[in-house]
C-alpha cells in the first residue's frame, strides 16, 4: 500500500536514523505573535480527536533540552543573530526526534504550532544569511500541509493590546528599530509579516485570513484540514487499548 | 600551555579558548548528557552555539585587536566527531559556516591505543560522550572508545588533508614536539610581526 502522503526531508535530514515509515500526518500552523495560532490549535484538537485522530501538539521553544536555557538568555542579553539562530535548531531538532518523529511513526496527528518557517521569517528580519538558515533546518521534515493564519499589522495591534500586551521580543526590540515599543513592534511585525507572506508562496502554504472571528477561522481551518485528510490516505488511529480502529469518515464543515 | 607560554616569554599577546566552555548552553549540555537526551544533531547543534558565543565574545575581539588567539580545538573537532556519530558532512560544514578560517591549524596525532592509555592513567574511567557509548557500538566502554575514536580519527585524517592541516606526531617526546611546530609557529609569527597592526588569527586543532 502506498502512502498519498509521502515524507521527505527539507535537506540533508537526519542520516543516522534507520528508515522508519511514518504513517501520521504532520500538519502545521504559522502564523506571526498574536494571530491566534494557539487558540485555533486548542480548538483543533478535541475536533480531530472526536473524528478518531490519535493527536499530538509541540510548540516553539517548548523542547525539555533547550526551553530552559532559551528563556534565560533571553533574559540577559548575550544572544547573537548567529546564536539564537542554533538554539531555535537545537530546539526544533529536540522536538523533532524526540516527539514529532515517535508521534507520526505512531499514526498520530501533529499539529506543529509554528515550524521552521518562522525562523525562515524572523532570520531575513535580523539579516542572517538566510541560506545559512536554511541549511540549518536540512534535518526537518517537509510538512504535510502549512496552515498560515495571514493577519495585516493594523489589524494585529488590538489584538495584541487587548490580550498579552507588547513584549520585547515580540516587538523586535533587540533590532533596535526604534526606541518606542509601539513603533518598534508595527515596524518589525510588517516586516515579519512581509517574509511569511514570500515563503507562503515559495512553500505552497495555504493562507487562512485571520482577521476573521475565532469560530469562521477555525471552520476555515477544518475545512483545509478536512479536504487534506480526505485527500491523504486513511491512516489506522490506534485506539487507548492498542487495538487499531478503522478510520473515521470526516464530516464536511 | 607551552605553546602559550613560549609565545608570552617572547612578548605575543595571547588569548586562549577552550572548547565547550561557554556559560550559555552550560545548563542543556549538563541535562541532555545527564538524562541522555542528547541525539548526533542536538549534541552538534549545541556545541555550535558554544562554538558561536566564543566566537563573538572570546575570539573576534581579540584578533581585531591584534591579538594572538590560540583555540584548543575548532569546528574541525564538530567536523570529525559529530560526523563519526552520524551527522551529514555537508550539514555540519554549512552550520559552521559563520567561523572564520584559522591562519594555523596544528594537528596532534596519536594512536588509538596511546590515547587511551594516557586518558586512563589521567583518570579512573572514560566519559560516556567521549567514549562514544552513546553511538551504541559496544556496552564496554573501553571496547565502545576503541571504536568510536577509531572511527573519529579515520575522518579527522581525511579532515586534515581538506583543511591543510599542520600535523604533529604527538607520540613523539614534547621537546621534540615543541621544536617541530616552533618552526611552523615562527614562520607565520614572521607574517605577524610584519602585520601586526592589521590583526591576524591563529588557531590550533587537536583531537
Amino acid at each position: 500500500m502506498r502512502s498519498k502522503h509521502p515524507k521527505r526531508w527539507y535537506g540533508h535530514g537526519l542520516p543516522y536514523l534507520k528508515e522508519k515509515s511514518l504513517p501520521g500526518h504532520l500538519i502545521v500552523i504559522e502564523g506571526t505573535d498574536g494571530v491566534g495560532r494557539s487558540t485555533q490549535i486548542d480548538l483543533l484538537r478535541p475536533w480531530l480527536e472526536l473524528e478518531g485522530y490519535a493527536v499530538s501538539r509541540t510548540g516553539w521553544t517548548r523542547s525539555p533540552l533547550l526551553s530552559e536555557t532559551i528563556s534565560e538568555a533571553k533574559a540577559g542579553h548575550q544572544l547573537t543573530v548567529t546564536t539564537f539562530s542554533l538554539l531555535y535548531a537545537a530546539d526544533f531538532a529536540d522536538r523533532l526526534e524526540h516527539e514529532i518523529l515517535p508521534s507520526l511513526q505512531a499514526g498520530f496527528i501533529v499539529l506543529a504550532d509554528r515550524y521552521m518557517y518562522t525562523a525562515f521569517a524572523r532570520n531575513n528580519v535580523m539579516g542572517a544569511d538566510p541560506a545559512w538558515t536554511r541549511d540549518l533546518f536540512g534535518v526537518a521534515l517537509v510538512p504535510d500541509l502549512v496552515l498560515y493564519l495571514d493577519v495585516d499589522v493594523e489589524t494585529l495591534i488590538p489584538r495584541v493590546v487587548h490580550g498579552k500586551g507588547m513584549d520585547y521580543w515580540e516587538s523586535g526590540m533587540h533590532l533596535a528599530l526604534s526606541t518606542d515599543l509601539f513603533d518598534s513592534f508595527q515596524h518589525y511585525q510588517s516586516r515579519l509579516t512581509a517574509e511569511y507572506r514570500k515563503l507562503a508562496q515559495e512553500f505552497g502554504f495555504v493562507t487562512v485570513d485571520a482577521r476573521a472571528p475565532i469560530d469562521e477561522i477555525q471552520t476555515d481551518l477544518r475545512k483545509h484540514i478536512a479536504g487534506y485528510l480526505r485527500r491523504a490516505e486513511p491512516v489506522s488511529v490506534p485506539s487507548a487499548d492498542g487495538e487499531p480502529v478503522p478510520p473515521l469518515s470526516l464530516r464536511k464543515d | 600551555m607551552l605553546l602559550e607560554r613560549w609565545l608570552r616569554a617572547r612578548g605575543y599577546p595571547v588569548l586562549f579558548t577552550g572548547w565547550n566552555s561557554s556559560r550559555l548552553v552550560r545548563r542543556s549540555m549538563r541535562r541532555g548528557k545527564k538524562k541522555n537526551l542528547l541525539t548526533p544533531t542536538t549534541f552538534s547543534l549545541l556545541h555550535a552555539v558554544d562554538f558561536a558565543d566564543r566566537l563573538t565574545y572570546q575570539i573576534l575581539p581579540p584578533l581585531k585587536a591584534g591579538m594572538i588567539v590560540l583555540a584548543d580545538r575548532y569546528v574541525y573537532t564538530a567536523f570529525a566527531r559529530d560526523v563519526a556519530r552520524g551527522v551529514d558532512p555537508d550539514w555540519v560544514r554549512a552550520v559552521y559556516s559563520f567561523a572564520l578560517r584559522p591562519d594555523l591549524t596544528l594537528y596532534f596525532r596519536v594512536p588509538i591505543e596511546v590515547s587511551l592509555e594516557r586518558l586512563l592513567a589521567g583518570r579512573a574511567k572514560l566519559k560516556y560522550h567521549e567514549a562514544g557509548m552513546d553511538v551504541g557500538l559496544s556496552p564496554d566502554p573501553v571496547e565502545s572508545f576503541r571504536l568510536f575514536q577509531s572511527r573519529v580519527l579515520e575522518i579527522y585524517d581525511h579532515v586534515a588533508g581538506e583543511f591543510a592541516f599542520h600535523t604533529v606526531d604527538a607520540t613523539r617526546e614534547i621537546p621534540v614536539q615543541q621544536r617541530g611546530f616552533r618552526r611552523v609557529m615562527q614562520e607565520i609569527l614572521r607574517d605577524y610581526d610584519k602585520q601586526r597592526s592589521k590583526g591576524v588569527r591563529h588557531a590550533v586543532q587537536a583531537p
